[in-house]
């Protein structure tokens, strides 16, 4: 018997080394495994080996099933390295500079622009007001000091409605309506601090610099010792974050008569920083955006106390912003509906400075 | 505005003083200076010569060689000027010389050397007149540089007209002086006014017929007038300020206007003896000094005489009652007009003047007789000879109130939030002219006359004064201190915001901005008609003239606009519409939201429910429920009549899903599939939003029952979902549609049916018996199971 499975160890070593797939293991494991295998076929014979050598002869022939086994197991795991192996090698390594095609939206640059400032005004305890596109002659004249007959009318050339109405020449036109809105909430020691940009409309002539739809934000704070000084320095701290740099800024007088005294706000040019260059017109300064102190008849039209109160306002031209923002030289493109403009401002809508410093 | 400051020097003494540095304190305190030029930097080895000797050039007919004295020796100069003339006085630059034409050196001209050039006055940068050599009346040596003799060399800055708007007294130079005054703390010389006595008793009549757009109406008469050409140091600077030479009697008109902003007129005294200032009691034509004739309605205020109109109230004087040459004897009118009329009738006119600009910033009445004074003054100083020839006629019909304001240093600090000091306050006040009085801390301010018009009438205005003076570039600036309290939140604005984050970064739309007015043009092209809405009474074009009652049309026209961009793309907009009037008659204004969808080569059906998901998604998003659809009973001529629904959660119908009528859908895209969406997000914002009701999830098995069904046409999926909801089935959990098809007009569908319960596994009995129920249910609106 010992022979045998000596015998049947040797054939079995001779048969695994020659197999090259799982298949021909399998084969092999009924061949000498299975139940009309050579191992089962030992078993039979036995029988016929006599009593005393039957422990013997039956521990040799477990031993050549188990080497057997042993040696199918590592015969599978050898080949199914290989094949695993093989299968690598003919995977495709793949190229991830292809084009992917992804369905990115876009936002109106004007949508980017003016959520991006009315963070930063939330974060200062501004409220954020809706105000309507249409308004009637009230709020965006009288209301604001700007009697009939005033030059002031004139300057801004107002569409005017069948409806006794007109298109909002500008956002101070919601001045009335906010401070009338807040006016309970400041005499119980809550100062007014609100924000309301809107669409402004103004009849002139469309060109690459001027269009007669555009975007402005106004703002406006109001308590008992609002001073010009408060009013330099929140301009000056709100324009050097919405710039993302510490801004540089300086007042003129300007005359608009819903302010007492009125600004006109220049910022130190971004692009030069001071020098003079193009863009600033070789002046080093940016006019940005109007602003001044609220004038007490627009307080008074407001039903708020001038002797009590003071406050200021101001003025932040969001289309020209968004211009600045993104380098639109053609203020037609907003209005245009065009895709091929439109759809490249997909960026969400905050700019982390750490990484728009390490891109540039 | 153009201001010289060799004009500022003669009110304030600027010795030893920055210029240039002045001029931007001027912007930071006053107006916008939009450009400085430095005059007579170009004029260099300029002299005063003296033609000694004239031949004629051998070979040409204009030229002459002539031999000029420039006091140190003669020099030969080639000069094709036509007016030369012996022993005239003349500029001559002296290779190697510059003048603003150029450079100048010894040239050879036509076969001679020419060792400079005889200038005209426009070459020498003083004038435009190029008609010959300028002609000097000049008793200044040969040789003596033409820049000592002649203010040529001046700094003249350019005022930005809008930042004067609201400051009539800075539109001549006396006002700006002032603010160089006070801005140097140097003092302002008083204006040199002439004497305006006249021994005589006569008048030259005048009789205000409009009291309520006149002023006040100066006239004097001035004879013997010889003189008719003004002095070239005027009209250098009548020049430099962007005016013209003409005559003596119109060059001192402009030089008062430039100096004191207050526009007069001299008349032709020949053909003015009773001025009568009205409007006209039927329209009429009129020839201005231009040439021009112009239509005058009723409300535009003339000068006459008697019954004959001799010139436009504050606008510009007639042809017929110019000055001529051999004018010697003028009326000189120095009026003060109403500021409103004499803007609505240049802007009536299409004709904006120096003087109607002057006017329309409301002038100030007190300034006619510096005017009268000054004219008096200069005429004489040219033309010693001429004569005041009447009394004064001095009408001063209305007069401005005098303001008289009062504060106190605590209002100053208040407003200003630093400390500016009281005798710091009183210089500057004083400085611009109000008289102050102080006590204590407590100020009384009278208002200067020339301020009093409109500009200053409230104490805040005060505050403007002492700080421009003072400098903004000054101020110790303070952060406010405020109490603490929550930012209110407007949760229609969080709404329309989360729209667009959704249709943006889930659904790839992209946001444009369409006008609030229709495009009749683009429209047409759809086949969509403008519908009758709130006008803009004055726009450009007509067909833009109605507002749009709906965001759709507008974004159709952008959509199919943009058929270059891509075979598919949807856009969208939140923005106003206007829904007719309202019981005041107002706009119905509203805010809408529209989006479109489109693609070249989708089915409609596809990109319908494509809509449909997106409508679901912003439904559920934001109110935490689904929407109802509901087939419109009524639709606009472009909509689908089949497939326009109404949207609407708890009754309120926000919104709308419409596909196009085949004939607008063509017109559109020829192939491609189109969808329009509106939300009207007024009613939307109001639809009250579901809080999330928490449900325990089940730990037991889950039972799956799929239905294949067969529908008739008209069975809507909502008559369907009835059939299970009607029963309250607690172990339902879900449902799904899991397929859907149509073959040989039979539509299918497949729905899954999830069961489940809380508390135990559910028997399949027990499930059968809901599903029996359900298809008894079905089987009523004619619903079977698929064969």
């Amino acid at each position: 018997m010992f022979e045998k499975t000596e015998a049947l160890k040797k054939l079995f070593t001779e048969k695994v080394a020659k197999a090259t797939a799982t298949s021909d293991i399998e084969q092999l494991r009924i061949e000498f495994l299975g139940k009309k295998g050579s191992v089962q076929a030992l078993m039979q014979e036995l029988r016929n080996v006599p009593n005393e050598g039957k422990k013997e002869a039956g521990q040799k022939i477990n031993e050549a099933k188990q080497y057997i086994e042993n040696a199918i197991t590592e015969k599978i795991a050898e080949l199914k390295k290989f094949e695993e192996q093989k299968l690598i090698e003919a995977t495709e390594s793949y190229d991830e500079s292809m084009p992917v095609s992804v369905d990115y939206g876009s936002y109106h640059p004007i949508t980017l622009v003016r959520r991006e400032v009315e963070q930063i005004f939330l974060s200062m305890g501004f409220s954020v007001e809706d105000y309507s596109e249409i308004t009637d002659d009230y709020n965006c004249f009288e209301a604001l000091n700007i009697p009939k007959h005033h030059p002031a009318r004139d300057m801004q050339d107002t569409y005017y409605l069948s409806s006794n109405q007109l298109l909002k020449t500008h956002t101070s036109a919601a001045q009335n309506t906010i401070l009338r809105k807040y006016k309970s909430n400041l005499e119980n020691g809550n100062p007014i601090r609100a924000i309301f940009p809107g669409r402004c409309f103004r009849n002139e002539k469309i060109d690459a610099c001027h269009e007669n739809t555009f975007f402005q934000m106004e703002g406006i704070m109001v308590d008992e010792n609002i001073s010009i000084s408060n009013l330099i320095y929140f301009m000056k701290t709100m324009l050097s974050e919405v710039f993302q740099k510490d801004i540089t800024v300086r007042l003129r007088p300007g005359f608009f008569p819903f302010v007492e005294p009125g600004f006109e706000l220049d910022i130190q040019c971004l692009i030069c920083g001071g020098d003079g260059c193009p863009s600033c017109k070789d002046s080093g300064w940016l006019e940005l955006c109007p602003c001044g102190m609220i004038h007490p008849n627009v307080l008074t039209a407001a039903g708020i106390d001038p002797e009590k109160y003071t406050g200021f306002a101001f003025g932040l031209g969001m289309t020209r912003l968004a211009m600045m923002r993104y380098g639109v030289k053609d203020i037609r493109v907003f209005n245009s509906g065009n895709l091929k403009s439109l759809s490249q401002f997909t960026e969400k809508s905050f700019t982390n400075p750490s990484n728009e410093s390490k891109e540039a | 505005m153009f201001v010289s400051i060799n004009w500022i020097k003669d009110y304030v003494d600027l010795e030893g003083l920055d210029v240039k540095k002045l001029i931007n304190q001027f912007t930071l305190a006053t107006a916008e200076v939009e450009d400085i030029y430095v005059k007579g930097e170009d004029v260099q080895n300029v002299f005063v010569g003296e033609i000694v000797s004239i031949e004629n050039h051998p070979d040409s007919k204009k030229l002459h060689l002539l031999k000029v004295d420039i006091g140190s020796k003669q020099v030969n100069i080639v000069c094709g000027a036509p007016n030369v003339r012996l022993g005239m006085k003349t500029a001559v630059a002296v290779a190697p010389a510059r003048v603003p034409a150029g450079e100048i050196g010894i040239t050879k001209i036509a076969g001679y050397d020419s060792e400079g050039m005889c200038c005209s006055a426009k070459e020498l940068g003083i004038s435009d007149d190029h008609s010959g050599i300028i002609d000097l009346k000049t008793d200044a040596a040969n040789g003596t540089n033409i820049k000592d003799v002649y203010p040529i060399d001046d700094i003249i800055f350019e005022v930005d007209n809008k930042s004067l708007t609201n400051r009539p007294d800075l539109w001549g130079h006396y006002g700006i002086a002032r603010e160089f005054a006070a801005l140097t703390g140097r003092e302002l010389k008083p204006l040199k006014l002439g004497d305006i006595s006249y021994d005589g008793d006569y008048q030259v009549p005048v009789t205000v017929g409009r009291e309520d757009l006149v002023y006040r109406y100066s006239a004097l008469k001035m004879d013997n007038i010889t003189v008719n050409e003004s002095p070239l140091e005027m009209q250098i600077r009548l020049f430099y300020c962007g005016m013209r030479g003409i005559n003596l009697l119109a060059d001192v008109t402009n030089y008062i206007m430039l100096e004191i902003g207050q526009p007069t007129h001299a008349f032709n005294a020949n053909s003015i003896d009773n001025i009568v200032v009205t409007t006209p009691k039927e329209k009429m034509k009129f020839t201005t000094l231009d040439g021009v004739e112009r239509d005058i309605d009723e409300d535009t205020l003339m000068i006459c005489n008697g019954d004959t109109p001799v010139a436009i109230a504050g606008i510009m004087g007639g042809l017929d009652s110019e000055i001529v040459e051999d004018t010697g004897a003028v009326v000189l009118e120095s009026a003060c007009f109403d500021g409103v009329s004499v803007r609505k009738s240049s802007s009536r006119l299409g004709h904006r003047t120096d003087a109607s600009a002057r006017y329309e910033k409301m002038l100030d009445p007190e300034l006619t007789m510096d005017a009268v004074g000054r004219f008096v003054e200069i005429v004489k100083s040219v033309d010693p000879g001429a004569k005041v020839a009447s009394k004064l006629n001095d009408c001063y019909t209305k007069k401005y109130p005098h303001i008289q304001l009062s504060f106190n240093k605590q209002y100053v600090d208040r407003y200003t939030g630093i400390d500016i000091s009281d005798e710091r306050i009183i210089k500057t006040l004083s400085s611009l002219g109000f008289g102050v009085n102080y006590n204590n801390g407590e100020f009384v301010v009278d208002v200067p006359s020339w301020r009093a018009t409109k500009d200053v009438t409230i104490k805040a205005d005060i505050i403007e004064e002492i700080t421009r003076i003072y400098g903004y570039d000054n101020f110790m600036i303070t952060t406010t201190k405020m109490p603490l309290k929550p930012v209110p939140n407007d949760y229609s604005r969080l709404e329309d915001e989360e729209v667009k984050d959704i249709l943006v970064k889930k659904y790839a739309l992209h946001e444009v901005n369409s006008y609030i007015w229709c495009d009749g043009r683009k429209y047409k092209k759809l086949g969509i008609d403008v519908e009758d809405n709130v006008k803009v009474l004055n726009i450009e074009n007509s067909e833009n003239g109605v507002l749009r009652n709906s965001m759709i049309p507008t974004l159709l026209v952008m959509a199919s606009e943009n058929k270059d961009f891509s075979d598919s793309y949807g856009l969208f907009e939140i923005g106003r519409v206007v829904e007719g009037t309202k019981e005041n008659g107002y706009a119905n204004e509203r805010k809408h939201l529209g989006f479109v969808l489109f693609n070249k080569n989708g089915d409609e059906r596809k990109l319908y429910f494509k809509a449909l998901e997106i409508i679901n998604c912003i439904v559920n998003e934001i109110k935490q429920v689904n929407p109802v659809y509901k087939k419109a009973a009524e639709v606009k001529a472009w909509q689908h009549p089949k497939n326009t629904s109404i949207i609407s959660v708890d009754g309120i119908e926000f919104g709308k899903i419409c596909t196009l009528h085949p004939s607008n859908r063509t017109k559109f895209d020829k192939t491609g599939a189109v969808v329009a969406v509106e939300f009207d997000m007024d009613s939307f914002n109001t639809v009250g939003a579901r809080s999330i009701a928490f449900k325990e999830a089940s730990e037991m098995q889950s039972i799956y029952y799929d239905l294949s069904l067969v529908l008739g046409n008209d069975v809507r999926f909502e008559e369907l979902e009835n059939c299970w909801k009607k029963e309250n089935i607690a172990e339902l959990e879900s449902v799904k549609v899991i397929d859907t098809f149509e073959r040989l007009g039979i539509r299918s569908i497949t729905i899954r049916f999830n069961f489940v319960a809380m508390d135990r596994t559910l028997e399949m009995e027990e499930v059968q018996k809901n599903i029996d129920a359900i298809l008894a249910n079905l089987s009523v609106i004619g619903v079977a199971l698929r064969a």
